[in-house]
């Protein structure tokens, strides 16, 4: 029952996320997370997605992130020109209460940030693979996204995840 | 073995710290260094804080939450923590009850912040039990619709911490520090701080608070006490701290540019 309990605050209706002006379409609509997991970018386990194009990574955080989160009112962002590192912290987001830690799936240089974000945190709500971005980076290592999900992978991960609690 | 005892070997441990009137930018301070740097839970309380001060959130500005040019001549200090939430202003009048988790600590809890915000609510439920109608709305803590504790959380990889402020008892002139805000919670309805808050001592005794507290996190964890003094805080463990002091200096720059 209490396991119920806490599961219940986070169980979202059933919702398509559609997304507008990209190649990338929906891979799979999930069973039980609900939530739109995109084909052509890698995922990691702590549910920040990157799309590989060229010489630039973006990175961002999934739609089943952003809805677990709730409604992003503040988004911390570093310079660019810092460095990142594998699965460190590079960020925050502010959603109600919380502050939640964005870590970035490769390392390499930061190129750009969104700076949309500052007006707009909400973008990673409405739009958390395309608007919504957070950071570009230069990889500096490309076996970094080898270790990643793909789209089937990070959609099972989703669904034990949210099975187990 | 008793039955009580022999339940506790499964639960995971939780070292309990206690403090008494600990300034709350040191509590802060040991709070961000627990979470980014320990691999154990945490549980600390803090019974009131040594002097008035206003605590803002992550994101928090100083022109559109409290009142400049009283601060300034009154010379209240003024923090802004690395969790997010609210602004506060707190005293001795203020207890502080901490949680700091891995985030396998709970079974079957996600760490997000509603499921830990709707966690901490069962074990406040245990720790009012009969005393007054304690319930959770929209993340403050509230007898009956009026509220007497504050919530805020920051979540990394694999911890979270999540904190309150509890209005033990309040100072009606420092409420005049605090602008009304302009995001509140819908229950609010538009009402003043008098209205809108109320003070824990007209529920219950403040060590009957701190002992119903620390006997409910023994429900989920098996606790042991951790004297303050014991935590290294030494330089090698130190990491840059996000939650700061504002300076004179730069609320005399937010007021200067109003």
């Amino acid at each position: 029952m209490a396991l119920r309990m806490w599961a219940s605050s986070t169980v979202n209706a059933l919702r398509i996320s559609c997304v507008s002006n990209s190649h990338l379409s929906p891979a799979f609509s999930l069973s039980r997370c609900f939530s739109t997991v995109l084909d052509g970018l890698k995922y990691a386990s702590s549910h920040e997605w990157v799309k590989h194009e060229g010489p630039v990574a973006t990175i961002g955080i999934t739609d089943h992130a952003q809805d677990h989160l709730g409604e992003v009112v503040f988004v911390e962002l570093p310079e660019p020109g810092g460095s990142v590192s594998k699965g460190g912290s590079f960020g925050a987001v502010e959603s109600v209460k919380a502050t939640s830690d964005v870590n970035s799936p490769i390392s390499g240089e930061v190129v750009e940030v969104n700076s949309k974000l500052s007006e707009s945190p909400g973008l990673i709500n409405s739009s958390p693979y395309e608007e919504g971005w957070m950071i570009k980076v230069k990889p500096s290592s490309p076996s970094d996204l080898e270790s990643l999900m793909g789209p089937k992978e990070y959609t099972k991960f989703c669904e034990e995840e949210d099975a187990a609690h | 073995m008793t039955t009580s005892q022999a339940r506790k070997i499964g639960l995971p441990l939780m070292n309990l710290v206690r403090l008494k009137g600990a300034p709350i930018l040191q509590q802060l301070h040991l709070e961000e260094q627990l979470l980014r740097t320990s691999s154990d839970n945490w549980c600390i309380i803090n019974d009131g804080t040594n002097s008035p001060t206003i605590v803002m959130g992550i994101s928090g500005k100083p022109a559109e939450l409290i009142e400049l040019e009283l601060v300034l001549q009154n010379r209240v200090p003024v923090i802004r923590r690395f969790t997010g939430g609210g602004t506060v202003i707190v005293d001795r009048g203020t207890l502080f009850v901490t949680f700091i988790c891995n985030k396998d600590a709970i079974p079957g809890l996600q760490p997000y912040p509603s499921p830990i915000m709707s966690w901490s609510r069962l074990l406040y439920k245990e720790v009012f039990r009969g005393i007054g109608d304690f319930d959770l709305r929209e993340n403050d803590y509230v007898f009956d619709n009026r509220k007497f504790g504050g919530n805020a959380q920051s979540i990394t990889k694999n911890r979270w911490i999540h904190h309150t402020s509890f209005l033990w008892d309040y100072d009606v002139k420092n409420m005049a520090y605090l602008k009304l805000p302009t995001r509140a919670p819908e229950y609010r309805s538009a009402r003043g701080h008098e209205e809108f808050i109320c003070r824990m001592k007209d529920y219950l005794p403040r060590s009957a608070f701190i002992e119903n507290t620390i006997k409910a996190v023994g429900t989920y964890f098996s606790s042991r006490s951790i004297q303050s003094e014991a935590i290294d805080t030494s330089p090698d463990t130190a990491f840059p701290h996000s939650t700061k002091l504002l300076t004179k200096q730069e609320l005399e720059a937010v007021f200067s540019s109003r």
